[in-house]
């Protein structure tokens, strides 16, 4: 049982503020992930639960009672980071028992191999637990420091970019593994990533959080179609989200500088003819067909396999849109395109808010 | 203008053998980007071409002509690296017209050049600043520029972009690749990155333990990969792979994947024959296996274990006893894991291979 709570949390080191007015509820068993660029406040907000660093201002709440004034051992909570901090002299199975073997926990010789052959089998590590940790694959060392989290049976686990160091392929797998994990443990997981793909992939619910604020709070789908605003628009999704300044004329999104036109059948009620606005479409709904509305030159094309990412060039703007792999075109050939005017996001030019936003 | 050939190329580092009997011909103008995962020989194979490397066997061609024991500066090959290796106490201008001051070129010559590059690669206001001030995308651009000001046969790049994030590495990708197309000199680029390969290429040459694994276009690679590496390599998330036996019934043909049946069309018995003795794996990208929400012919109802949203698609796990197999489905298409779907084979996107060679059995459906 671990329910988390924020509440107006702020902490400034030497005036600056790393993180403002926090307010955050995750709930038990849930997988949370906070998502944002360097220096947005994520490791901050995360030594704040673990209790590595105190608020300047509110509240931290773990199931209920304040723990502002606990200690990192008191709140029980399991920290995983980038870097593995395993003892290389160590095999595996004496790196797992390391954190049941002090004077606090005092467990049995029983009980702690019990609980390092549980967290062996559950990260699929049973054949290493003789090996040295020097001697491991960085997919495996971040395994091992994992079950070093486990055996404490924690109330939480925080995890800070845990992937970050590890290839591709391996983050790839590693992603399923975690999410696996957390569902089978049913224990509360907050991990911090600046990575898009792994907040969408493994969180329950994100946060965004930017300049030490939170952004937007909500499930991936939600973040994805409903961005509250550009921030949030082009800090998630890859290739990026188009947006191109503009306004409304005669029932029509009129963009500039490209200067040109592209039909619209819903929108927020703005004045007509008014600028002022950002428009936004995420490049699966940009369409390149013989009748679309405008034309324009193909100006790069990346096979990426199950779908071309295409970048258009109309005027001084580039557009980039996705589109199926079997589709042939080619570099500086003149296309037409259009969007799904469905799929249009509005956003005001100057709070960068979306104003067109489904409730 | 250059076409680079490489003859039975072998490279040993002592008892490692790097390169092993590596044939490949780039043609002149083509984008070839070397991929695979570190200690493959990619990044040796491309200091071997630069001259930065001996090699113990074979020959390496420019042109026709074997260069192998040329020197470095002698090849007129130029080389980025991913650290950019700028004079610091130089401006922008000076680190572009190096390389060329070296040729004593006289002084308008120098000036001319410099400014076509920095036009080309779109630096031409940071001309009077010293590296110390650019971004890192800015010093990767730099480099690259004094990489071309000399004009040179072939630029040859290892992972130039690779310690860039991952917003300035998409638009870098798109730059180099304009500036290809514009200059045309043929090219020769080193990643891990699939994505970068699949993007930048006109060919992919994938290596793994100092061998070719495969040469071809990136839809080539990506849609009939010649091995298991080359399909697990390529792609993501990575195509699924599983254990199967081919059934025949009634003149129907199915794939056993751990004792559940998907339908083939009965022309794959013909064109497998028969099985490899070693066993026979199954590939199957995740956009190849689809999804139904109600019962349809030659597909298998499993429950689905996790759902992971990317924005434009889902993928979802299946499971089949111990094997998961990854489908890739339109957002929201299943609402909550636990459920049930219909799951089905493409035939079109089925990969057979022989799994003790890991080669592809070359056989392609519909």
């Amino acid at each position: 049982m671990a329910r988390i709570e924020l509440e107006n949390v702020s902490k400034v080191f030497d005036g600056h503020i790393a993180v403002e007015d926090l307010d955050l509820d995750i709930a038990d068993g849930e997988f949370f992930v906070l998502l944002g660029p360097t220096g947005a406040g994520k490791t901050t907000t995360l030594r704040l639960i673990a209790g590595l660093e105190k608020p300047s201002v509110g509240h931290i709440r773990i199931n209920g009672d304040e723990v502002n004034d606990w200690s990192p051992s008191q709140r029980d909570v399991a920290l995983v980071l980038q870097q593995y901090s395993l003892y290389p002299r160590l095999t595996v199975r004496e790196n797992l028992s390391f954190p049941l073997r002090s004077k606090i926990r005092r467990a049995s010789a029983a009980e702690i191999e019990e609980r390092v052959a549980y967290a062996a089998r559950t990260l699929r590590i049973e054949h290493l637990l003789d090996r040295k940790t020097d001697r491991l694959s960085g997919g495996e060392m971040q395994r091992v420091s994992i079950g070093r989290a486990i055996v404490r049976e924690p109330h939480v686990f925080l995890m800070d970019e845990p992937l970050s160091n590890l290839d591709a392929k391996l983050r790839e797998a590693m992603r399923s593994e975690l999410k696996d994990l957390q569902m089978r443990l049913g224990t509360t997981f907050l991990f911090v990533t600046h990575d898009q793909v792994e907040a969408m992939t493994m969180g329950d619910r994100m946060g965004v959080l930017n300049k030490g604020r939170i952004e937007q709070l909500g499930t991936p789908h939600d973040i994805y179609r409903n961005p509250r605003n550009v921030f949030v628009a082009g800090f998630v999704g890859s290739p990026a989200i188009n947006l191109f300044a503009g306004g409304m004329a005669g029932g029509k999104a009129v963009i500039t500088p490209g200067s040109f036109e592209l039909p619209l059948t819903t929108g927020p009620a703005v004045p007509d003819a008014g600028m002022g606005l950002t428009f936004g479409i995420r490049p699966e709904d940009l369409q390149i067909e013989p009748g679309g509305p405008v034309v324009a030159t193909v100006h790069d094309v990346e096979n990426h396999g199950t779908e071309k990412v295409v970048t258009l060039r109309v005027g001084a703007a580039h557009l980039r849109a996705a589109i199926p792999a079997q589709a042939s075109i080619r570099v500086e050939e003149q296309v037409r395109f259009g969007w799904n005017p469905e799929k249009v996001m509005f956003f005001d030019s100057q709070s960068g808010l979306n104003i067109g936003r489904r409730a | 203008m250059a076409e680079i050939r490489l003859e039975n190329v072998q490279k040993f580092f002592g008892a490692v053998h790097v390169i092993r009997e590596v044939n490949l011909t780039i043609r002149d103008k083509e984008f070839c980007v070397l991929l695979g995962p570190s200690g493959c020989g990619k990044t040796t194979t491309l200091r071997a071409i630069a001259g930065l490397e001996d090699i113990d066997q074979g020959r390496i061609l420019i042109d026709g002509k074997p260069v192998q024991a040329l020197h470095a500066s002698e090849r007129d090959i130029a080389f980025v690296f991913q650290l950019y290796a700028l004079y610091p106490h130089l401006t922008v201008f000076e680190n572009l017209a190096f390389p060329l001051r070296a040729t004593r070129l006289p002084d308008a010559q120098v000036r001319k050049s410099v400014t076509t590059v920095a036009e080309a690669i779109g630096i031409t206001h940071l001309l009077k600043v010293r590296p110390g001030a650019l971004s890192g995308g800015d010093m990767q651009r730099v480099a690259i520029g004094r990489a071309l000001v000399r004009r040179p046969k072939a630029l040859l790049m290892d992972e130039p972009i690779g310690a860039l994030d991952a917003k300035l590495r998409e638009q870098m990708r798109i730059e180099l690749k304009r500036l290809h197309l514009e200059n045309g000199s043929t090219s020769i680029y080193v990643t891990h990155d699939q994505v970068e390969a699949m993007s930048l290429a006109d060919t992919v040459v994938v290596m793994h333990d100092g061998v070719l694994q495969q040469v071809g276009t990136p839809s080539e690679v990506y849609l009939h990969p010649a091995n298991l590496f080359v399909a697990q390599f390529i792609g993501s998330p990575v195509m699924n792979i599983a254990d199967v036996q081919l059934r025949e019934q009634a003149g129907r043909a199915s794939v056993m994947v751990h004792g559940e049946a998907f339908a083939l069309p009965p022309a794959v018995l013909g064109m497998v024959g028969a099985s490899p003795a070693g066993g026979m794996a199954l590939g199957i990208r995740p956009e190849g296996i689809v999804l139904s929400h109600h019962e349809t012919p030659g597909a298998r109802p499993l429950a689905v274990h996790l759902i992971q949203p990317y924005g434009p698609f889902d993928i979802v796990d299946l499971k089949i006893g111990t094997q998961t197999l990854r489908a890739r489905t339109e957002s929201g298409f299943v609402a909550a894991k636990g459920q049930n779907v219909w799951a089905q084979i493409d035939p079109a996107q089925a990969h057979f291979f022989d799994k003790s060679s890991g080669k592809s059995l070359g056989v392609r459906l519909g």
